[in-house]
């Protein structure tokens, strides 16, 4: 009853006085936003660069023997011993699938941009991939229609091509391009399938690429021969996919003579290094989020202070009367900090709902899948609650401390 | 048990007012038996605000003694004094006192939510209080609602809704026109005749005429004592 009197109070302040009240919940309220939007976005990030990024550009369960790591800032020295390093070779290739003892599945893979045209259409620039059969499965490209070229035709490096949705789109415009016959560098490819739109990253579209057999006649114009830019390999599970790392480590130390000392001339490309930039950056984030988050809060907890200090002197011979009818110190105490915690909890929810609010907003306007963190929302409320009690320590005490004598003497 | 409801022996306060010390109570004894009806007089410096605070246990005194229904409370913390006031005091002031923004309801549970009764017995016992001054159709009503009689009403049944051993009005009719006047003096000679005991502090003889027992203060002490000499001729 009497904390439910105290809630009253602060929300009838609240009502009685809403321009004054908002300003003076201003600083917890952008304390709490800050905490919502961040956490949201930064989580949102988090998604958005696993799903999207690492297991789009690498794959899921997917490592890449490279001649050097991808996705990397590196110093001016390690790229120079980077490029001394030697490409990946069939043989390395072939005795990796031959000893990993971890299931997995295996693809060649190299790149070029190359121009594709038909019927006197042409899209530009267009990523011509050189692979092995299970690189849809590898890189989880799903069909819109037509079929994937069968480990037949890729083993007899056969003029077919699985053409991406910006291909299909721009050069076929509505027609069906399975069956036709495209143009790449002067040699015909029959399209037999065509994969389904899978979006954008950053911006750039996923969509603007042509798969074709590792060994079809444009080998030469894409890769050096007896050389590959990357060898993919996919395991089952998390857990078989860093066996399988490691194996694939020795297998390739062994076929380069490495002694126990001398580092790797190769790198093992995993979706988690492709992270590794981002990961920094939102440690980052959540390093400084507590910090900022804090300042505004404790800004947020001088002002509520200072609204009670207010009520306080306002309230006087109120506090007289309590006293006079009974209420004895911690009656007072407990009143007002219950009033101050239930003003500071009122401006972490209008925080929470603006938050809220921004993580809806980026979500519609930009890719990031910015989603709220129950946690975030929990924290919110509990920091209202938490510096609402502390700021209203003080001034409870004054008004617990008055001489109802006093305090009843005030207009 | 004893009969005496206030015993109060040789009772002092000092002030201390920069670099003098006021004296404003110089040595008062006093004894309020259950059910009398008692006016304290005195002119403004008589000590008579002072003694209201101490017999009220909003004050303590600087030496003496003072025995409430039983209990020494002349040097009680503040806590312990917080609870003998909501026990054994009902307060009527001459500004009434209400809080504004509760109901006159709200308003006589008070001293019952420090007292620690439960939500139900509070508002049996709050309305209980209302119907003996008169105000059971009112009980939802905000003091800005109400008249100024009312208002007094209700000041009256909030200090009655704890059965208090004393009711200790202090001008209990200063802010209100005389007709008002004698309708709140009647409800205080009504309580009086219940069995209440009650002590009103005032400068007024006319409303001090009300009570039993007169007794007058001068200087900070008892200048005199005595039963009503106009209830007594009568």
């Amino acid at each position: 009853m009497q904390i439910k009197d105290a809630i009253g109070e602060a929300l009838e302040t609240l009502r009685t006085q809403k321009l004054k009240s908002f300003f003076s919940l201003i600083g917890v309220l952008i304390g709490v936003t800050f905490l919502i939007a961040v956490v949201s976005i930064v989580q949102g990030m988090n998604v958005y660069m696993e799903d999207r990024f690492a297991n789009k550009l690498v794959g899921l369960n997917t490592f890449q023997v490279r001649r050097m790591p991808n996705f990397s800032n590196a110093t001016e020295a390690e790229w120079r011993e980077w490029v001394r390093r030697p490409r990946i070779n069939y043989a390395e290739a072939a005795s990796i699938q031959e000893r990993v003892k971890t299931p997995a599945i295996y693809s060649r893979w190299c790149s070029q941009n190359l121009n594709v045209t038909w019927s006197g259409k042409i899209a530009r620039g267009v990523d011509i991939w050189t692979a092995d059969a299970p690189i849809f499965r590898i890189k989880n490209l799903d069909l819109a229609g037509g079929r994937v070229f069968t480990p037949q035709e890729a083993r007899a490096g056969m003029a077919v091509a699985v053409v991406g949705w910006d291909v299909s789109d721009k050069l076929f415009s509505g027609v069906e391009p399975v069956g036709k016959d495209v143009t790449i560098a002067g040699l015909p490819y029959r399209v037999v399938g065509r994969v389904a739109k899978q979006g954008t990253l950053f911006g750039i579209s996923l969509d603007k690429f042509v798969v074709v057999p590792f060994d079809a006649p444009i080998h030469r114009a894409v890769c050096r021969l007896g050389f590959m830019d990357e060898f993919h390999v996919q395991a089952a599970s998390p857990v078989e996919m860093q066996v399988a790392l490691e194996e694939t480590r020795e297998v390739m130390r062994v076929q380069r003579r490495l002694r126990p000392q001398q580092p790797d001339n190769f790198a093992l490309q995993t979706a988690e290094g492709a992270l590794e930039g981002w990961n920094k950056i939102s440690a980052i984030l959540f390093t400084a989020l507590p910090a900022l988050v804090s300042i505004s809060l404790v800004v947020g907890g001088i002002v509520i202070m200072n609204i009670m200090l207010m009520a306080v002197a306002e309230r006087t011979r109120e506090i007289g009367i309590r006293k006079a009818l009974g209420a004895k110190r911690r009656d007072i105490l407990a009143q007002f900090i219950v009033e101050s915690a239930t003003l500071s909890t009122v401006g972490a929810a209008l925080g929470i709902a603006t938050g809220i609010g921004l993580a809806f907003l980026v979500r519609a306007t930009t890719p990031l899948p910015a989603a709220i963190a129950p946690w975030s929302v929990g924290l919110g409320v509990l920091l209202g609650v938490a510096v609402g009690m502390t700021f209203g320590v003080y001034p409870a005490t004054r008004a617990a401390r008055l001489d109802p004598i006093e305090a009843l003497r005030q207009e | 048990m004893s009969d005496l409801v206030i015993q109060i022996r040789n009772l002092t306060r000092a002030y201390p007012m920069g670099a003098e010390t006021v004296h404003a109570l110089r040595g008062v004894s006093l004894e309020i038996r259950r059910n009398e009806y008692v006016a304290i007089m005195g002119p403004s410096g008589s000590g008579k605000s002072t003694l209201m605070n101490l017999i009220g246990c909003l004050d303590t005194p600087t030496a003496g003694e003072y025995w409430l229904n039983g209990q020494e409370v002349s040097r009680m913390s503040d806590d312990a004094l917080a609870r003998v006031r909501n026990r054994e005091i009902g307060f009527v002031f001459q500004t009434f006192n209400l809080l504004p923004r509760a109901s006159a309801l709200q308003n006589v549970e008070l001293p019952l939510v420090y007292g620690g009764v439960s939500a139900r017995e509070r508002r049996r016992r709050a309305q209980t209080a209302l119907e003996r001054v008169g105000l059971a159709d009112r009980i939802g009503h905000r003091p800005n609602e109400l008249s100024g009689g009312q208002r007094q009403r209700v000041a009256i049944a909030r200090a009655l809704a704890n059965q208090p051993a004393i009711l200790l009005a202090d001008e209990p009719t200063g802010n209100l026109d005389s007709a008002t006047s004698e309708e709140i003096l009647r409800v205080f000679d009504d309580l009086h005749r219940q069995g209440q005991t009650v002590i009103m502090v005032t400068h007024e003889a006319d409303i001090a005429a009300h009570a039993a027992r007169i007794v007058v203060l001068r200087d900070g002490r008892i200048a005199s004592d005595a039963p009503n000499p106009r209830l007594a001729a009568a």
